[in-house]
């Protein structure tokens, strides 16, 4: 390429080793775009990312805010994770659950978790919600949507209770209750028929009438009382039972001014029975063509050397 | 993925964890090789597998040689299978936009206070991590070993019977696609020795 007359130094091409083998600068690598594209065009099916079709909720509360989040992560119509974690840590007190692109939801939430840690290091104040909600719009806003993250985020800090949605383009919302993922309709219906202002938690008992997973015994007796609680879950409910991209397990997250309680697998309405039988096979059911063992016990053996006895007179 | 075939399945038993692939290296529905390695020890108890795009699975082998090598110098230890699996992730993630067509799978045994623990874990082609308690599989067949391995496995399996419960899975699953088979090899790893067996499969 030709430079020009205002820049009389030629444009210097480092070899390729030292650009991808040896340092690495930060942010994305493009190298393989361009074979991506070829292999593409020739037919070659790109293989598809794990994605989060998920119910998120969040919903504040007297005291603070509760996130829901089922535990459903699938490959196109396979289930790729039965029980995996779509609340992620922000800060002590901020929260983030995560839809979309699984690998996205994972990384833009580390990213700005640490950034955030940073910030509250150098301010030394406690962060605060708008500033992890800024830093997500932002980065998901420079992006153009090509980071496929849907986010609920919520938390606690010296302004009050916040709770906000981020789209995957950058733009959000600030709403007392909200809903995310594939599951959000079906988790909204639930929000709008119950939700009300000032929700309390530790005060109303139940009602009688519970779907019977509810009286499951992985149901800790001591949160059974919490009334915006039971409204997360049987929102994640909601969509765990009526939309094909969530299931299993409810995990949700209880955070308010002093305290923050991550209530991993609060609920299992799904859980597999045990085996009847066993499926195990008897040795020497597979064929084997070769065997190689690697020990990894290092032996030493001390081969004393017989001499004449040293002089110690 | 389709272009070269082959798929990767781990497990974990007691005090053990098993990783196993086909040996198939297609160009689409031709058959080039029956003798294609797509497990890689990193360390002494930790393997990887890479299932898909051949070229990648060679590419990524040796970045994670040269990755693995670096952290060994730096931190004057071995890299346990939980920071090996992050540091295939952030690898991966690294090109979100511009992808390697790969599906790893890492089996190790974590070293722990009170001596050793199993660990799998498998990765989607942009690096989210999945750790399972179970399995997890990769490749052309994983749809057809999710099936067989929810059905098969158990827990608290030995050494020897994990083998079997592999290599059925494995060996059953891979027969019911085109893109994988052309024989099989297994590890299982244990506390002080790693057994690797070829199995004899289908060659069709």
């Amino acid at each position: 390429m030709e430079c020009g007359v205002r820049c009389p130094r030629r444009r210097r091409v480092r070899p390729f080793c030292t650009q991808t083998a040896m340092y690495r600068g930060p942010g994305f690598d493009f190298s393989n775009s361009l074979r991506n594209d070829f292999l593409q065009h020739k037919g070659v099916a790109l293989p598809k990312a794990t994605s989060t079709g998920t119910t998120i909720v969040g919903c504040i509360f007297k005291d603070g805010i509760i996130l829901g989040a089922d535990t459903r992560a699938t490959e196109g119509e396979i289930v790729a994770d039965k029980n995996c974690e779509k609340i992620h840590y922000i800060a002590e007190s901020i929260r983030c659950c995560g839809a979309g692109t699984a690998a996205d939801t994972e990384f833009v939430t580390a990213a700005i978790s640490s950034n955030i840690e940073l910030h509250a290091l150098s301010t030394g104040r406690k962060p605060r919600v708008v500033a992890a909600m800024t830093m997500l719009k932002q980065y998901l806003f420079q992006y153009q949507g090509h980071v496929g993250a849907a986010l609920v985020l919520g938390g606690v800090d010296s302004t009050g209770a916040h709770l906000f949605t981020v789209h995957p383009h950058g733009s959000t919302d600030k709403l007392p209750y909200v809903t995310m993922g594939s599951g959000s309709l079906a988790a909204m219906a639930v929000f709008e028929n119950g939700w009300k202002p000032n929700m309390e938690v530790g005060r109303q008992p139940l009602s009688p009438a519970l779907p019977s997973w509810y009286s499951n015994d992985n149901v800790r007796p001591a949160v059974q009382r919490e009334e915006a609680l039971k409204l997360v879950c049987d929102a994640v409910a909601a969509g765990i039972f009526n939309d094909l991209g969530s299931g299993s397990n409810i995990d949700a997250c209880v955070i308010t001014a002093t305290h923050t309680e991550m209530l991993r697998n609060f609920v299992k309405p799904n859980e597999r029975v045990a085996k009847e039988l066993k499926y195990g096979f008897r040795h020497g059911t597979t064929a084997i063509k070769s065997e190689h063992i690697r020990s990894l016990v290092v032996s030493e053996e001390i081969t004393p050397i017989r001499g004449e006895a040293m002089d110690v007179s | 993925m389709e272009y070269n075939g082959g798929s990767v399945i781990a497990m974990v038993g007691k005090d053990c964890v098993a990783i196993a692939s086909d040996l198939r290296f297609g160009n689409q529905a031709l058959g080039i090789a029956s003798n294609f390695q797509r497990i890689f020890p990193v360390t002494d108890r930790t393997y990887v597998g890479l299932a898909g795009l051949g070229t990648d699975v060679t590419t990524l082998r040796e970045r994670f040689r040269y990755r693995v090598n670096m952290y060994t110098i730096k931190e004057e230890r071995d890299i346990e299978p939980q920071t090996f699996a992050h540091l295939v992730s952030s690898t991966l993630y690294e090109h979100r936009f511009g992808p390697y067509f790969v599906e790893p799978v890492i089996a190790g045994l974590e070293n722990t206070s009170s001596g050793s623990k199993p660990f799998i874990a498998a990765a989607d082609l942009i690096g989210c991590l999945n750790f399972a308690k179970d399995f997890v599989v990769a490749g052309t067949a994983s749809s057809k070993l999710y099936g067989l391995a929810e059905g098969l496995w158990e827990p608290d399996l030995g050494p020897e019977d994990l083998f079997e419960t592999i290599s059925q899975t494995l060996l059953n699953g891979v027969d019911r696609d085109a893109f994988s088979g052309w024989g099989a090899v297994v590890h299982v790893i244990t506390k002080d020795r790693v057994v690797t067996r070829t199995l004899k499969g289908r060659m069709d």
